[in-house]
């Protein structure tokens, strides 16, 4: 019988029971939006190989390495293979448009990451021109740029005009994988630098190590790092995951205010219900007091107000997920594809959403729970609303 | 206007008004508090955004001018060589104090990882200065606060005063290594809050050396002359073949670039998130004031029984939702200007490095939040209001 006169009691005032509902899935959506900014975020350091390492300048990654370094680290056991990257940055078309542009070598780069899928004929046509590059999917179709289109670079740490030919267009290999990076020919950049700048040929910005085995890693790492120590360019060399996890550190003070923020939302989606269940168990104070009389204990108001309270919280959770999925959705379209490369609203996410929405109403019955339990029969037949 | 009240308000009274906040004390502080967080969150963000804004911009002066390679995005992207310093330190615009020196600063940017303080802070990113010896007269606003400045040609540093506070073993006394060598901290700079103070500056020709920069460097910053114009500096600029890759702009304009990024991604972010967030707010407003006419329908139809237009109950109602809105407002906005006492930091995403600012509240940020608050209350009060003002008479009463 409960269930039913919830649900009764639930329909009674139907406009704002609504508003209700509204409200709070317009806070769950939003919660999921900013949860979903955060994870998207983090999203980088999921999909990082365990089995690559990074190896970079000790002082800081803008100071570069020999290319000496590189037969050095190749010999280490347990490696694998080793590729070679410069952060190129320039500026294409304005200073707006950022998107990773680097200089890497082309016949290891798709070796040590394997995530990023080109076929076989456009691979061998990049690797073989000189001035050659490949495009992300992402990148590709946002400025639609096809195989065989001239993309020209305005250089800023590398100064200078580089003109380059799209050859080759990688695909992610899963959604979480960044598809909007941009690599070139190492030697390219380097033939120019030895021309124009010969103190910075020879020069490579990064390694990155693909190992045999990821429980290697630390072992691998010492020894790559041993062989550098005290040198005039020391290494620091850790696995993917740690080297990004280290960028996101520096972004702590942001995330921590979009975390509460998520969480602020959640207080405005409980003083909305609670609002609301306040007003319905005052004006329905007369007939508690009548189920009182009736015989009806504590327990069963409890179960009568909490049961409403929880059902109207978990309709708003079911509308704030759906609306959850139009805000990601709207957000992915609107914000600039090098803001979050990966946007994609996670499993956590969603539970989190009914886990709130279900514990707001819990918590928004105590208030109404209270008064309708601790009020004596007749101050409660005697209530005018 | 005293003619417009009485327009509005043909005497519903007052205190009519203030006395329903009294008989329905927890829902009317429940929805006030409802509007307290959404401006909180909303002032909280604008604060955060002028924050960064103004820490980049604090003692810059258009007065003194910074040269970068045109198509630079910050700093450490931009290089600029030997020979074109020293076209640009003899630029007649370029001011000499009275001891005859230039004052200008050559200065090598770099940035360095040190090791933060707080237990999961790890690595950060500081920036490296090397700067000329009137570095501190091109910047009047920068001043040694303890400690002494470092001895030109030796390997001895400065710490800004966030970077002290921030990272792990950068008290005076203090050693650091910098590209293989170790380096002494010799002092400690201030900036009125500014930018330089998450900065370690040491002697540029020293860092130049030890960062294998030979005569490049990033960014040449110096004090124009008084009687200098900025248009025939920018003029000199295109001419010169030696200097056309290059571009002056004053130090205002510069830095306030180089705030853009993170203070829009901010302030982008924050907004959208409390538009939609304030409608949480806005329907708790609105449900309020609905039950608010529902309770209150048998006054309503005695009111109008007793001669009080449908505009003046409609008023009423709708100041009344205003008031709740303006109270949750007020009470937001008190609440975020504590943040003014909280710093936090983060990367610049133009910098690369660690920039410590604290929240910052202006006039305008109040004003803002205050309207967006006036907006809420009249948007919520706004149906409610209008179904008050729409009641008969005769209905209205023989309500029970």
């Amino acid at each position: 019988m409960l269930p039913k006169l919830i649900i009764k009691n639930a329909l009674r005032h139907k406009l704002r029971t609504t508003l209700t509902v509204l409200g709070i899935a317009i806070a769950v959506g939003a919660f999921g939006l900013l949860r979903t900014v955060i994870t998207s975020w983090y999203a980088s350091v999921e999909v990082a190989a365990a089995d690559r390492l990074i190896c970079r300048q000790a002082v800081s990654f803008v100071f570069p390495l020999p290319y000496a370094y590189r037969d050095k680290i190749a010999k280490v056991p347990g490696v694998e293979k080793v590729t070679y990257l410069n952060w190129f940055q320039g500026v294409y078309k304005d200073k707006q448009q950022f998107f990773p542009r680097m200089a890497a070598d082309a016949r290891t780069l798709f070796d040590v990451y394997p995530e990023f899928l080109v076929s076989r004929q456009e691979l061998e046509a990049f690797q073989k021109e000189r001035n050659a590059c490949v495009l992300g999917q992402d990148i590709a179709n946002k400025y639609g740029l096809k195989v065989g289109d001239v993309m020209t670079l305005e250089g800023d740490i590398y100064p200078g005009r580089w003109d380059f030919v799209v050859r080759a267009i990688y695909k992610p290999r899963t959604p979480a994988v960044d598809g909007t990076q941009m690599f070139f020919h190492w030697e390219y950049l380097d033939e120019r630098m030895k021309q124009e700048m010969p103190v910075r040929a020879g020069q490579v910005g990064w390694y990155a190590v693909k190992i045999h085995d990821a429980d290697d890693a630390a072992m691998v790492s010492e020894q790559i790092d041993a062989l550098f120590a005290n040198s005039e360019a020391e290494t620091k060399t850790e696995t993917e995951k740690a080297f990004q996890n280290s960028f996101l550190k520096a972004y702590s003070a942001i995330i921590t205010a979009i975390n509460v923020m998520a969480f602020l939302i959640i207080a405005v989606i409980l003083l909305v219900l609670a609002n609301t269940m306040i007003m319905s168990a005052r004006e329905r104070s007369g007939e508690h007091a009548v189920l009182k009389t009736l015989g009806f204990t504590g327990k069963h108001l409890f179960g009568l107000v909490t049961g409403e309270s929880i059902l109207i919280g978990l309709l708003g959770g079911v509308a704030g997920y759906g609306l959850t999925r139009f805000f990601v959705f709207a957000f992915s379209q609107i914000v600039p594809k090098n803001y979050f490369p990966v946007f994609i609203l996670e499993d956590i996410t969603i539970a989190q959403e009914f886990t709130f929405a279900v514990f707001v109403g819990l918590i928004a019955g105590v208030i109404p729970v209270y008064n309708a339990v601790k009020t004596n029969i007749v101050d409660g037949l005697r209530h005018v609303g | 206007m005293h003619a417009i009240w009485r327009f509005l308000l043909p005497a519903v009274p007052f205190r009519y008004m203030v006395g329903n906040f009294r008989a329905r004390r927890l829902t009317m502080s429940i929805t006030v508090g409802g509007f307290a967080l959404v401006i909180f969150v909303y002032t909280a963000v604008l604060m955060m955004s002028y924050g960064v804004e103004k820490t980049l911009a604090t003692g810059g002066s258009d007065r003194t001018i910074v040269v970068a390679r045109k198509s630079s995005q910050g700093e450490i992207s931009s290089i600029i060589d030997g020979d074109a310093v020293n076209v640009i330190m003899t630029l007649p615009q370029v001011g000499k104090d009275d001891k005859g020196r230039t004052l200008a600063t050559a200065e090598p940017v770099v940035v360095i990882n040190l090791e933060k303080k707080t237990g999961e802070g790890g690595l950060s990113n500081v920036t490296v200065r090397g700067v000329g010896e009137t570095a501190l007269h091109v910047r009047p606003h920068v001043s040694l606060s303890e400690g002494n400045m470092f001895q030109t040609g030796s390997r001895e540093i400065v710490v800004g005063k966030s970077v002290r506070d921030l990272f792990a073993g950068t008290n005076i006394g203090d050693r650091i290594k910098i590209a293989g060598d170790m380096w002494t901290i010799v002092g400690v700079i201030s900036a009125q809050g500014g930018a330089f103070e998450s900065e370690i500056w040491g002697d540029s020709r020293q860092l130049q050396a030890a960062f294998n920069r030979q005569n490049t460097v990033s960014t040449v910053t110096f004090r124009m002359t008084d009687d200098a114009k900025f248009e025939d500096l920018e003029k000199a600029f295109e001419q010169d073949r030696r200097l056309v890759q290059y571009e002056p702009k004053t130090e205002i304009k510069f830095y306030r670039e180089q705030s853009e990024l993170l203070a829009s991604f901010i302030s982008a972010l924050g907004t959208a998130v409390t538009f939609i967030f304030s409608f949480g707010a806005i329907i708790g407003a609105v449900i309020t004031m609905y039950t608010a006419v529902a309770n209150r329908t048998t006054e309503i139809g005695t009111l109008r029984a007793l001669g009080f237009r449908r505009r003046s109950v409609l008023f009423s109602f709708l100041i009344e939702s205003v008031l709740l809105a303006l109270v949750g407002g007020a009470a937001g906005v008190l609440l975020a200007s504590w943040l003014r006492f909280f710093s936090l930091s983060t990367i610049n995403f133009n910098s690369f490095s660690e920039l410590s600012f604290t929240f910052a509240l202006s006039a305008g940020i109040v004003v803002d939040a205050m309207v967006f608050a006036l907006f809420m209350g009249l948007i919520g009060g706004f149906f409610p209001s209008v179904r008050a003002a729409r009641l008969k008479i005769v209905d209205a009463l023989r309500n029970e």
